[in-house]
């Protein structure tokens, strides 16, 4: 018991001092110049106050959301937060936020520009203190594009491809995001979302955005699968005449690279109405549950005064929104780029609010993808995308009474204390379990924090899966989760994203790899346990580094390799006179490459296991075999193969359940693509959990299935059969 | 076998192994590439050798200060090894008396045990994160060094009560019972004979449960709010984000994480095979 009393108290000196009443804590999300910005600002709020303290924490962006979610109604999180307004809506639904002032209160609201404060603006309350506002121009290259007016229309930025090199392309931006397709869609009169969070982004004007974007790839106007940093490298490197970006870009670029910035062009194709992009505010927001509401309002505010915005305009290259900052420094106004993204904005459509934009991105992005790669027609890629939205935001189960639930658990409860009751008192058991309290002293503290950690959580974890959870709010449904999972949510049974399509797909996954694991590895370490090898040591060190490099770090370097552009496996295929893969682009070619990823990742594992397990083969068989007239051939499979399946079952059954549920590698290298169809079911539930509205209950559910299912499957062997 | 073999199969052998070294190596080349390569975008090219030299994402990984002047990466590398170290003690401490029992008594609830341990290895992680979230709120460890010991440590547990009671049932009981014979106590035989003889075994449960701490990043990120208190592979994730990913930062952080498990890892290795295996081969 000592170790883990020595613990507990180690565990209570390290532990944080709670907050105090003094102490601010800001959270955001920025990187770059405009970390440095708001780092400056910071600095001069703390040197104007030298008796408060001030923590900031830059949280990567896309564990932002989930983590103020987590963390605010548990007391952890930051007084005052930066985001975008068009989490707004759902963060009032969680009563994350509290109010910042009133809206009528013209004092405060006409510091700055009216949209932004409309935007930040909910039930007559202003929620956050407007910091700046972000939408995506048109970046120029005045070498490329030698008129010194800017594009007027998108058809004469397509009008440049006879005139430019191949490999140089008029336009580039992310064409398969539907952010940056948006202006597109707008100019043809469609729209994302509705206002009442309804899906638009199907029917005629958004077929037509397709069409136009799958034309201008096919023209060799715009290049394929251009990623956010394809596109700063063709257009920092002059293999691009415009790109569409926002003023993320023009940071990245400083002065490096000339370029001029105009508002985006119009579309003849359209009636030569204006391509409309999104505008985001960010803005400062104040936690509902600040302990010194006061204080945190104070500071957010502190970050919208006139000299912090002038710095975060001339240092984070940022569009503030407060209107005197753009008098008070005149170098701002005449400012080439924040002028024009200025401009821009005022003409930009702001952002949705309805949480239901969150669920949009996705299925666009995967409609625009396949529409793209000529998958499916754009209608159908549509369709699909829509039903997958509805999928996601489809009305949670009905709440159901628990009582009756309850009641059983309470019944087997009593049913199972008194079970034990009764062997208590036989006097058989009584002496088993004297007879076991010495061994007991060995063994409680490891029950104890078993269940304390694991046990319980798993537990919980289980429970939730009765429960339907969304977005904080939680109830009672019964087993309604299972019935949705099982029946496919109403779908054909094996329509991408339905549970039995993505239980083939992790059987396929578990078999292919355990099969190469065991094969690649006996085969090398048959290799290696030749007894005249020269360097047998060395080449047994070189082939365990795969397994000693965190599995992260394999994870996205293979991803980086099998990058379509500058992956170092298309550049293999080049050089060997193939023709460069879009390896994530097909279910075949994604899977190949998250197999190999994961056999990289897993054979060293099988090898050593079967060095030792040869090790442990008696010389005589062999020698007696010999003797026989055996051929080395029949000796691998008379004498290794038998000698080696019982050592090497328990290893193999291990790895067939890690592999079951290899999150990482699925996760981070193909993550899903194309549209989900390489998912396994551990990618599928944290999908649930952390990307699709919080829907922890239903992710529960499918964690659930696959404890059965592995549990199921490993039934026959028995315990004492595995490691 | 003991024949000479002729020198072309001696070649083959030797082809088919330097064929899976160029296999296993490459990518890891490929990371070094990206790290010490000047620009942060990797360019299409097949030989994994840099264009040029420049030691830039070295300095900006390993420099990096933030606004208070601290030195962050200090800090972090600091709870890595922190956070580690201890998880690989407290899980071995509390695996090694609770696998003796299991390898060497019968008592009631002794399957039972074996039985839930194995079942929580095919329990997914991701429906727990939210749950341990609470009870670490609750033991006022969240964001803390010591929390993430605790849930690292329970989390290894399993694995190495698996891999310490193999180990145990490999060693001959008579080694003990003569200590016993000779007076010693049970406990007196458990650190004085038995610890001893499975060394190989608790080296390598100490290395996976190190290599398991060191390497997670799903729950770090879920439970840590301050930069100070971040493990290395949290900061190293921010290197990549959705928008710009700063891949030369990242290989250069990727090869700072990795070459502390690599050195650990040959230090073990000698013991991998005896240690692995001695759970499964029954003695």
């Amino acid at each position: 018991m000592t170790p883990r009393r020595l613990f507990v108290a180690l565990s209570l000196l390290l532990a944080a001092p709670s907050a105090s009443a003094q102490h601010l804590t800001l959270w955001h999300a920025y990187r770059g110049a405009e970390q440095t910005a708001l780092d400056q600002v910071l600095d001069a709020w703390r040197r104007a106050h030298p008796a408060a303290s001030l923590d900031v924490l830059a949280v990567p962006f896309e564990a932002y959301a989930s983590k103020l979610e987590s963390a605010i109604p548990h007391d952890h999180g930051p007084d005052v937060f930066v985001d975008a307004h068009e989490r707004l809506a759902s963060y009032r639904a969680l009563g994350l936020v509290a109010p910042v002032a009133r809206a009528a209160n013209a004092a405060v609201t006409a510091r700055f520009d009216a949209t932004a404060v409309r935007a930040l603006t909910a039930a007559g309350d202003l929620y956050a203190f407007p910091l700046s506002v972000k939408c995506v121009a048109l970046f120029i290259n005045p070498a490329l594009w030698t008129d010194p007016a800017p594009p007027a229309t998108l058809e004469s930025i397509e009008a440049l491809r006879p005139r430019l090199p191949s490999g140089t392309y008029p336009l580039v931006y992310e064409s398969q995001g539907a952010y940056f397709h948006a202006p597109l869609l707008h100019a043809y009169g469609g729209a994302m979302l509705d206002d009442a969070g309804r899906y638009t982004f199907v029917g005629p004007a958004a077929e037509r955005s397709l069409r136009r974007v799958i034309a201008m790839t096919r023209a060799g106007v715009i290049p394929d699968e251009a990623s956010g940093a394809l596109v700063s490298q063709l257009f920092s490197t002059g293999r691009a005449a415009t790109a569409i970006s926002g003023p993320w870009l023009a940071a990245e670029l400083g002065s490096r690279v000339p370029f001029r910035v105009a508002p985006l062009p119009a579309l003849a194709d359209a009636g030569g109405r204006l391509m409309e992009p999104y505008a985001t505010v960010e803005g400062a927001f104040v936690s509902s549950r600040s302990h010194d509401p006061s204080a945190a309002i104070a500071l957010a505010e502190a970050l919208t005064e006139v000299p912090a915005a002038v710095i975060r305009a001339r240092v984070g290259r940022q569009v503030v929104a407060t209107r005197d900052a753009w008098t008070a420094d005149p170098e701002l106004a005449r400012d080439p780029v924040l002028s024009v993204f200025r401009e821009a904005a005022a003409h930009a459509r702001p952002m949705p609010t309805h949480p239901h934009m969150r669920a949009v991105f996705e299925p666009a992005r995967q409609a625009i993808l396949k529409a793209l790669r000529g998958d499916r027609s754009p209608r159908t890629a549509l369709e699909e995308a829509e039903h997958r939205f509805t999928d996601v935001t489809r009305p949670l189960p009905r709440r159901r009474d628990a009582t009756l639930a309850l009641l059983a658990v309470g019944m087997l409860a009593m049913g199972l204390v008194l079970n034990s009751l009764r062997g208590l008192r036989d006097p058989v058991f009584r002496r088993d379990l004297r007879r076991s309290l010495p061994a007991y002293a060995w063994v409680t503290h490891a029950a104890v924090t078993l269940a304390l950690l694991v046990v319980v959580p798993l537990v919980i974890g289980a429970v939730t899966s009765l429960y339907a959870t969304r977005e904080g709010h939680s109830y009672y449904v019964g087993l309604a989760n299972y019935v949705d999972i099982l029946t496919a949510r109403g779908g054909p049974l094996l329509a991408t994203g339905s549970f039995y399509r993505v239980l083939l797909v992790t059987v396929l996954w578990t078999a292919a790899n355990i099969t190469l694991h065991v094969s690649i590895g006996v085969a090398l370490a048959l290799l290696l346990s030749r007894p005249l090898l020269r360097m047998k040591a060395l080449y047994r060190v070189l082939l365990i580094i795969p397994w000693a490099v965190p599995s992260y770090v394999t994870a996205l370097a293979w991803k980086g390799m099998f990058h379509r552009q500058f992956g170092a496996v298309n550049a293999l295929l080049t050089a060997l006179g193939g023709e460069p893969v879009s390896w994530f682009a097909r279910f075949s070619t994604a899977f190949a490459a998250n197999v190999a990823t994961n056999v990289w990742l897993g054979f060293p594992f099988m090898m050593v296991v079967t060095i030792g397990a040869l090790a442990g083969i008696p010389k005589d068989l062999y020698e007696a075999a010999a003797v026989d007239g055996a051929t080395a051939w029949q000796q691998f499979w008379k004498v290794t193969v038998p000698m080696l399946r019982p050592a090497m079952g328990p290893s193999v059954a291990m790895g067939a359940v890690w592999t079951f549920n290899q999150f990482n590698v699925v996760f981070l290298v193909s993550g899903g693509e194309p549209d989900g169809e390489t998912d396994i079911l551990v990618s599928e539930a944290y999908r649930w959990a952390f990307t699709r509205q919080a829907q922890y209950g239903y992710a529960s559910a499918y964690a659930v299935l696959i404890f059965l299912i592995l549990l199921l499957v490993t039934r026959r062997r028995s315990p004492e059969a595995l490691p | 076998m003991s024949r000479r073999t002729p020198w072309w199969i001696e070649l083959l052998v030797h082809a088919a192994l330097l064929t899976a070294v160029a296999f296993a190596l490459y990518p890891v080349l490929w990371v070094v590439t990206l790290a010490l390569s000047p620009s942060g975008t990797p360019s299409p090219r097949a030989l994994p050798w840099p264009e040029a030299f420049s030691l830039d994402n070295f300095r900006a990984v390993t420099l990096h200060h933030d606004a208070a002047g601290r030195w962050l990466f200090g800090r972090q590398l600091f709870n890595s090894v922190f956070v580690a170290v201890a998880t690989a003690v407290t899980s071995v401490a509390l695996a090694t008396p609770a696998a003796y029992a299991m390898a060497r008594m019968r008592f009631v609830g002794d399957r039972a045990g074996m039985r839930v341990l194995l079942a929580t290895q095919m329990f997914p992680g991701v429906a727990t994160a939210v749950p341990l979230y609470v009870i670490l709120d609750g033991l006022r460890l969240l964001d803390t060094r010591a929390g993430l010991v605790l849930v690292y440590a329970t989390t290894a547990l399993p694995f190495a009560m698996f891999q310490l009671r193999g180990a145990f049932e490999a060693i001959p009981r008579e080694l003990e019972e003569a200590a016993m014979v000779d007076g010693a106590t049970r406990w007196q035989a458990f650190f004085k004979v038995v610890l001893p003889a499975a060394r190989p075994a608790i080296a390598v449960t100490c290395l996976f449960a190190f290599m398991s701490a060191w390497n997670e990043f799903i729950l770090a990120a879920t439970f840590l709010s301050h930069e100070d208190a971040f493990t290395l592979p949290v900061a190293l994730q921010r290197y990549v984000g959705e928008h710009d990913a700063a891949w030369g930062r990242f290989a250069a952080g990727a090869m700072v994480v990795s070459v502390p498990v690599m050195a650990v890892f040959y230090a073990v290795q000698r013991h991998l095979v005896g240690g692995l295996t001695a759970g499964s081969v029954k003695g």
